[in-house]
């Protein structure tokens, strides 16, 4: 750009040429990375398979834990026993790490059913049912507790199980990766 | 030492033609035939060399076995098993490669702790020090990844801790995530992946490592004197002194090795990835590769997720600087005896570190890994910066001749501005 | 797809599933499991290889009582005549391997169809898939055993580690499964053992699944010249040989691993030896071969 010295201050036509060839390359350049990060977001296939899924809950007795999986996420559908329900619900929601009162964890008139991801908030591994001081979940990893509502009581889990977006389409059916339409 | 000629002279005309065209002979010649080397290097110093031939073994022993291996989560395992029964001599090949990733980071940690005794990272070598980082990370990427691949029970869970780990990043953690997954969990699409990265690694690898030898031969090699080359008297051409201790050298580790290879193969492994991947049970105790435990132990000391990723991932990045943490003008820790006690002390903590991330997190484990964590960060960021201005270190020898020689140093000036003990009482 | 596939099988499991929680609930509360007994294998240390009669006998022992749950998959029939394993005969692996059915096909007409099994086979699980596997077994799949003896280990704890390294104890997994076999005991006064559990003195938790699966005389062994058996038939000694049968399927080419090994290691400490004298000769040119600086 040793010729254009006389015109530093002015911007020439030369100046704007280079400019907008560098930012088009600039722009093509960012283009072109797109399709590589895309491919590697999960797969049409994938997408499909994780369409929601229905599952009867007649089969489920009181007092059981079952897993079903949703987009190759472990879900506990946990059948709580009155005294479980209870003990959900009376809970001081001051001591909690993660306060959350049952009711928002549960369907209303629903409440013995509780829905939540099995896989530890900590690390991810899956904890197991009916263990720990509050017999909800013990998570065999990094000593996580949880309680019937399958809230953090206690270890490095730093918030409550999840609960994965769900709905009851009858009283014994419920399809879980569809949040009920309001 | 000069009866190797310092410069490479072609003598057929085929090798002038070559030379003119491609100079590939001068620079060999000079890299590691005329390459001054200091003449008391210890064994320490053949370590080098011993992971330039792990990292060429891995590669070679990688690419056979890639010839049957199946990234695909339904036939991963069994590829393996059919690598491990019906190839021929593929027990031996898969060995060689699982254990000579042990093999690779117990080389490199003695590498790593020989660079911090000597005080091989301080200037003018702090590129060279950065860039030994920047494989040690990638090492430590291609080995987890790696043992991703047989898609037993812990390569399974092992990868869903790590990836979650990542999770925790604030921002862009869960898109970090899925972009590894390729999924909503850890799945075939992971696993397919990871090998494809953990066939690239290797390579980034080999590309760093020639930036590490280029920028090592700069400055020219460190040594236990950490007094700097003087004359033709203080060093040795690197062939054939530096070759054959290196071979020597290469050949003792090759018998460690073999031991683990032949005789106890799955010492260094774990049972549960005998077991396939099962994302429906979770092993009751997961542990990553004995390599990663001190992190680990890091990880799982901290109570808070986030700060639990941020300390271990600060752990490593600390390394990175410790060229300028470290404000002592001696190199050697050969001559500063209160450093030295602190060295041994961080040897001691790191390996408490790695007992530590064996054991379930509970109890009295969980506060000792605390402790240890914290003393790890002050080793690094207070007793380093401090101990440089109230250490006394010893009289340093005048030259590396000298201390071959057994004169004592210290009767004459210290000379050599850069090795100038500072005598700050 | 995955998941309905699963949902599926849930129905059919449910009772299964919430008892297999309840089964491994004792795993915290009870810590106290002992270490399994060390036995003396013939396949420990540098020069060790499999006792072929005991293989033999181990694989009887797989065959009629074993394989009515669990699979074998990883091994086909032509294994048991290679070398390094319990070296049946080809023709006594061709006679074997007729004895089972395989599925094989489509043939022409498309169908699926079964014929008996070539030495080339794999052995058939004992069930279809591993769902109908845990159906038919009150909830839990029995594991494929092909890799027990590697796949099972006990904590061996510090400094124990250190020094497997030297005497190259590696047997943690046969140890433990012999354990598990012959460990099979009246629970203690207290310990309630839930249904579908067995109380266990070696597994961890002490409730196991599988049922006390070997008791004397059950299998008979071949006899030797004098009419007697050719080792005692009882819980014990079958433990010992299905054991070290699994260890061989679990590790085929153990022997030649060792072989081999011993082999490369004397030939690495020749190499070394002769560079090391090669390394001081070359640096008795420069006048000290030590020169090593650790004065202080």
């Amino acid at each position: 750009m040793a010729e254009t010295t006389s015109t530093v201050v002015e911007p020439s036509r030369r100046d704007f040429l280079f400019i907008a060839t560098g930012a088009a390359a600039a722009v093509g350049g960012a283009t072109l990375v797109w399709p590589f990060i895309q491919s590697m977001t999960p797969d049409a296939a994938t997408v499909a398979a994780g369409a929601p899924v229905e599952v009867d809950l007649t089969p489920i007795a009181e007092g059981q834990i079952v897993k079903v999986f949703w987009r190759g996420k472990l879900i506990f559908i946990r059948n709580r026993t009155a005294a479980e329900v209870k003990a959900a619900e009376d809970v001081n929601l001051a001591s909690l790490r993660d306060p959350q009162p049952d009711s928002a964890r549960v369907k209303p008139g629903h409440t013995q059913w509780l829905i939540v991801y099995g896989n530890c908030t900590h690390l991810g591994c899956v904890p197991l049912g009916h263990q720990g001081p509050y017999e909800g979940w013990f998570c065999p990893c990094h000593g996580s507790i949880f309680d019937t509502s399958g809230r953090v009581r206690g270890g490095p889990a730093p918030i409550n199980l999840p609960i994965p977006p769900y709905t009851f389409t009858s009283d014994t059916k419920i399809v879980i990766g569809q949040e009920a339409t309001a | 030492m000069s009866q190797h000629s310092t410069t490479y002279v072609p003598k057929s005309a085929f090798a002038k033609w070559f030379e003119s065209r491609l100079p590939i002979a001068g620079l060999v010649h000079s890299s590691f035939i005329a390459f001054p080397v200091p003449r008391n290097l210890n064994y320490f110093w053949t370590f080098g060399a011993i992971l330039a031939f792990m990292l060429v073994s891995q590669i070679v022993t990688g690419v056979f076995l890639a010839m049957y291996y199946t990234p695909n989560a339904s036939l991963a395992f069994q590829s393996v098993e059919h690598i491990m029964r019906d190839v021929n001599y593929g027990w031996l090949l898969r060995y060689l490669h699982a254990n000579g990733a042990s093999m690779f980071f117990i080389a490199v940690y003695i590498h790593i702790f020989r660079g911090l005794y000597y005080g091989s990272y301080k200037a003018p070598r702090e590129i060279l020090w950065i860039l030994g980082v920047v494989i040690y990370g990638l090492m430590m990427a291609t080995a987890f990844m790696g043992y991703v691949l047989p898609w037993g029970q812990m390569s399974f869970w092992g990868a869903t801790v790590i990836t979650n780990i990542l999770a925790a990043i604030p921002v862009v953690g869960d898109t970090i995530q899925s972009l590894l997954w390729g999924g909503y969990s850890v799945g075939n699409p992971t696993l397919n992946r990871f090998f494809s990265i953990h066939y690239l690694l290797p390579f980034m690898i080999v590309g760093v490592v020639i930036l590490h030898i280029w920028a090592l031969h700069v400055p020219g090699q460190n040594n236990p004197t950490g007094v700097p080359i003087k004359s033709g008297k203080d060093a040795v051409p690197f062939t054939p002194y530096a070759t054959i201790k290196d071979i020597f050298a290469t050949v003792v580790f090759m018998i460690f090795f073999a031991w683990f290879v032949f005789y106890i193969p799955n010492f260094l492994g774990h049972a549960d990835n005998y077991v396939p991947a099962n994302p429906a049970v979770t092993p009751t105790h997961i542990v990553p590769e004995w390599y990663f435990l001190p992190f680990y132990a890091i990880l799982r000391a901290i109570p808070d997720k986030l700060g639990g990723v941020i300390a271990m991932f600060a752990a490593i990045a600390v390394l990175a600087f410790l060229p300028w943490l470290d404000t002592s003008k001696v190199r050697s820790t050969n001559y500063r005896p209160l450093y030295k006690q602190f060295f041994w002390i961080l040897v001691a903590d790191t390996l408490l570190l790695g007992w530590l991330g064996a054991k379930p997190p509970e109890g009295w484990y969980v506060v000792v890994s605390q402790i240890a964590t914290a003393y790890y960060f002050i080793h690094f960021l207070v007793i380093l910066p401090v101990l440089g201005f109230i250490e006394r270190p010893l009289p340093l020898p005048n030259s590396i001749l000298d201390s071959v020689m057994g004169v004592k140093g210290g009767a004459g000036l210290p000379s050599g501005a850069k090795a100038e003990p500072q005598a700050k009482g | 797809m995955r998941a309905l596939g699963n949902n599926i099988m849930m129905k059919r499991t449910l009772l299964i599933a919430a008892a297999l929680l309840g089964l491994s609930a004792p795993a915290i509360a009870a810590e106290e499991t002992p270490v399994p007994p060390q036995l003396k294998w013939t396949f420990h240390g540098p020069f060790g290889t499999f006792d072929r009669a005991q293989l033999q006998r181990g694989f009887k022992i797989y065959r009629e009582v074993c394989s009515s749950c669990h699979s074998l998959s990883y091994v086909a029939f032509r294994n048991l005549s290679q070398p390094g394993g319990p070296e049946f005969s080809e023709a006594q692996v061709k006679a074997l391997a007729a004895e089972y059915k395989v599925q094989d096909g489509p043939n022409d007409a498309g169908d699926m169809f079964e014929r008996p099994a070539r030495p080339a086979d794999h052995f058939p699980a004992p069930f279809p898939n591993e769902n109908a596997a845990a159906a038919a077994n009150g909830g839990k799949a029995p594991p494929d055993l092909s890799l027990m003896a590697k796949a099972r280990t006990y904590e061996r704890g510090f400094p124990w580690f250190i020094f497997d390294m030297f005497t190259q104890f590696a047997e943690t997994g046969p140890d433990y499964v012999h354990a598990i076999l012959t460990g099979y005991e009246e629970p203690p006064a207290g310990f309630q053992v839930p249904t579908g559990g067995h109380f266990n003195e070696y597994y961890p938790g002490h409730v196991i699944a599988m049922p006390k699966p070997l008791s004397d005389g059950q299998v008979e062994y071949p006899k030797d010249a004098n009419g007697q058996p050719q080792a005692p038939e009882t819980v014990e000694q079958y433990s010992r040989d299905v054991t070290a049968f699994l260890m061989w399927t679990a590790e085929p080419h153990l022997e030649a691993r060792k072989r081999i090994g011993f082999q490369a290691i004397l030939f690495l400490i020749v190499l070394s030896g002769l560079l090391y004298f090669t390394k001081k000769k070359i640096w008795a040119r420069v006048g000290h071969s030590d020169l090593t600086t650790h004065q202080a």
